[in-house]
């Protein structure tokens, strides 16, 4: 196996070497944008398409979890940053913790999630036959909220079948994209995790320093890359419809 | 005018030590990081997958004989073009160039050592394989009938076959694409060597870095497309489902983002192939350098706004049709661009009828019958008449089986003593050549009027006035079949027993040629430095054509 920063075969200098893995990581990040890009289209055209029905359906999203979910997501990116800023500074030490740190935060931001997608399966809002858009209203129960909240949701819900006389079937389209944009971002995060775990172990081992830190940068590249990712989802799936008051 | 002066002097011997007999064993391919093994582990696979799309296309060509259809049902019928257009497009027509000649060449071309990420090259053979293994699953149980376009609603909800399974594989071989498209574009920008700065890169190269630039931006919008009718087809979710209110035009346009651009992954790398063979055998150095280079560049952005135009008949608004009809018309400025210069290259070439030349004087023809037809299907009008007719079969054949594939036996026959060390027999290497353009044409140009006179394409029957068409077709069909046949049968033999190849057999001027054949496992005893211009036959001493070309007098430098 290759000990620290040892030079591989196919390549002249120490230096060309990382300019190369960075500059894949790059060409891979442009990938994962267009790969993103396609929901981000689906999801452009169809709430241009269906305002009312994904109004409400962002409506009854948890917007405390989402909000808190893009902090620890944020601070996450911040204990990256600064793993990878001790290891360029060659503080060995630090790299590991800040490294434990943001994959301590990760595994917090997909704990939230599945509680959000447990709250998701109970409210019947998992598209296919049993979706119900009005289910809630229909059978009120603590697990569905405090009734002040099922009234407003009743009402806009009501208000909402006079604008689109298929808001059930609209929804679904709406949570098909919510399921399919979080769900690919969860996917990505879970990745990142296990690289994470990689990189702790390595780091433990000592085998980055100022000389020779590639790893941990390229996948805080991708790290920061996923952070961004939700940045988008929150307003876009959460915010687009609240208003304040 | 005579292939005289390129006969390989005799008494050339194999280089004692090269990739081939580095190391032996199964474990030491299977685990290689080669680039060169690696391609011909790919060149292995992407002919196992030509086979099995060809059978289809056989299938296919034998059903159409008689109208009525009497040997597959038309449920059989519909899975077989489906199976021929997944197996040959995902498995072979877009990896087989680039996975195979630009893996091998890339790296001996810009004098490196091997590819920027050689693991990646080995993890991408392997999604390859992975991604094929699933599609193969699915043809073996049940089969696909929803075209190889997998348009939804059909593929999403409506379809019986095993589209699951298939649409996973084409999902999984996307990221193949995508990572020998990144290493690719990494090895381009830092893995040159001295002295080879971007004006000198073969054009090969340049083709290649624009067909890894598609690679790159084009591939992940078909995975996530892919993706989302599989999600909908396995839970219910709903992106393209009408009954939830999405909308199935909005997959043919994030189907058609990719897939037209996919064509030009198909030609693009034979379009490099082609000018590294036109200078070749004209013996000149090729004729607007500069431009060629652009033009693969164009032909890859340009490629990526013109998709809408497979989508003429979807009702979609005027304004936008004529925008892209536009835009396709654009397209044919770059690729006129090559023809104009590969034809400009052999005016007063001395020019040598070896077996990659006529694959590449017959892709030049061939490739400007398919383009020009491509540009009455950009026609608005036309194309309502021509729409899903024979007519748009024969022209896409005439750019991936005239263009693509004559373009990858060219760059194979081309290589093949660089590649094996040995070459092939001439003689017989230029009967199947003919053979092939032979069996070609009478498939696929009888195609065109049958378009044109309206059989519409994916049928499995055929009123019988069209009958004498169809025949010839697939007598056609029969003659490419054996025109396939034949370099299978004497490269393999050539293997082991062609004439021993040489450094340069051509001569050609590339770095490739520099090195021993086959090359070292580090292609290079050392680091090559370049200090001549690209295609310079003039002012290299070692093809001998020195003053017999151009009157200019010798640079200092050239002398190498």
């Amino acid at each position: 196996m290759h000990r620290t920063g040892e030079l591989y075969g196919q390549f002249q200098t120490l230096d060309q070497q990382k300019e190369t893995a960075t500059l894949g990581m790059w060409v891979f990040l442009v990938t994962e944008i267009l790969f993103f890009g396609g929901l981000f289209l689906a999801y452009t055209i169809n709430r241009h398409a269906f305002p009312t029905a994904f109004g409400i359906g962002g409506n009854m999203l948890d917007l405390t979890l989402g909000a808190a979910n893009t902090v620890v997501l944020i601070l996450s990116s911040l204990t990256m940053a600064m793993a990878v800023w001790s290891a360029t500074t060659g503080k060995k030490s630090l790299v590991t913790i800040f490294l434990i740190l943001t994959l301590a935060l990760g595994g917090v931001f997909l704990g939230v999630k599945v509680v959000e997608y447990k709250q998701k399966f109970d409210h019947h809002l998992i598209p296919g036959h049993n979706f119900d858009i009005s289910y809630c209203v229909k059978n009120p129960s603590p697990v569905c909220g405090t009734p002040a909240e099922l009234a407003t949701e009743e009402k806009e819900i009501e208000e909402g079948l006079k604008v689109d006389p298929d808001l059930n079937a609209h929804a679904q389209l709406y949570f098909s994209l919510y399921f399919g944009m979080t769900g690919l971002h969860a996917l990505h995060m879970v990745i990142g995790a296990g690289l994470l775990l990689w990189l702790i172990v390595q780091s433990a081992k000592g085998r980055f320093d100022a000389n020779y830190n590639t790893p941990v940068e390229n996948i805080g590249l991708y790290w920061h890359f996923v952070d961004i990712v939700w940045i988008y989802l929150f307003p876009l799936l959460y915010l687009i419809n609240r208003h304040l008051g | 005018m005579s292939s005289a002066p390129l006969t390989t002097p005799g008494g050339e011997k194999l280089p004692r030590e090269h990739y081939l007999n580095a190391t032996y064993g199964i474990r030491s391919w299977l685990l290689t990081t080669d680039h060169k093994r690696i391609a011909l582990l790919y060149l292995i696979s992407v002919t196992f997958f030509f086979f099995i799309g060809g059978l289809f296309a056989s299938l296919i060509r034998i059903h159409l004989l008689t109208p009525g259809g009497y040997l597959v049902t038309p449920e059989t019928y519909n899975k077989l073009f489906t199976m021929h257009g997944v197996a040959m497009i995902f498995f072979f027509l877009i990896p087989s160039i680039p996975a195979v000649l630009g893996n091998f060449l890339i790296p001996i071309m810009i004098g490196a050592k091997d590819l920027a990420f050689p693991k990646v090259n080995l993890l991408s053979w392997y999604v390859y394989l992975v991604g094929g293994a699933f599609v193969l699953y699915s043809f073996a149980t049940g089969g696909l009938d929803t075209g190889w376009t997998f348009y939804t609603p059909l593929s999403s909800i409506y379809s019986n076959s095993a589209v699951t399974p298939a649409v996973i594989g084409i999902f999984i071989n996307g990221f193949s694409s995508i990572l020998t498209g990144l290493n690719f574009i990494v090895t381009v920008h830092t893995m040159r060597a001295p002295g080879m700065t971007w004006l000198r890169l073969p054009l090969f190269v340049w083709a290649h870095y624009a067909t890894s630039i598609i690679f790159i931006l084009g591939t992940p919008v078909i995975a996530i497309t892919l993706l989302l009718a599989g999600l909908e087809r396995m839970f219910h979710l709903g992106f393209f489902n009408p009954a939830y209110g999405g909308d199935p035009i909005l997959f043919q346009h994030m189907f058609w983002f990719y897939s037209h651009p996919a064509v030009y992954i198909m030609i693009l790398p034979a379009m490099g192939v082609i000018s590294e063979i036109i200078p070749t055998f004209a013996r000149k150095p090729i004729f607007g350098y500069d431009f060629i280079a652009a033009s693969s560049i164009g032909i890859a952005v340009i490629g990526f706004i013109v998709w809408a135009h497979h989508m003429f008949l979807t009702g979609q608004s005027t304004y936008s049709a004529v925008a892209f009809s536009f835009l396709t018309f654009l397209v044919a400025i770059p690729s006129a661009v090559k023809v104009f210069n590969w034809t400009s290259t052999l005016y007063k070439g001395s020019i040598a009828y070896d077996t990659p030349m006529l694959y590449g004087l017959g892709f030049i023809g061939l490739f400007t019958i398919g383009g020009l037809t491509g540009l009455f299907l950009a026609c608005l009008g036309l194309d309502i008449h021509l729409h899903d007719t024979y007519f748009v079969v024969a022209h896409f054949h005439y750019i991936m089986v005239g263009g693509a594939i004559m373009g990858y036996l060219g760059g194979i026959h081309f290589w093949w003593p660089k590649i094996t060390g040995r070459l092939y027999p001439e003689f017989l290497a230029r009967i199947a050549a003919i053979v092939l353009f032979i069996g070609f044409n009478l498939t696929f140009f009888p195609q065109f009027i049958l378009g044109y006179l309206g059989m519409p394409r994916r049928y499995h029957d055929y009123p019988p006035e069209y009958q004498v068409l169809n025949v010839m077709s697939t007598a056609g069909a029969s003659i490419l079949a054996l025109g396939y046949l034949l370099p299978m049968i004497y490269l393999t033999w050539s293997m082991r027993y062609g004439k021993v190849a040489g450094k340069n057999p051509w001569p050609a001027t590339g770095l490739e040629w520099t090195t021993d054949s086959p090359p070292l496992t580090e292609n290079f005893h050392e680091t090559p430095v370049v200090d001549w211009e690209v295609y310079d036959f003039e002012h290299r001493p070692e093809f001998g054509l020195k003053g017999s070309i151009s009157k200019k007098p010798a640079p200092a430098h050239g002398d190498d």
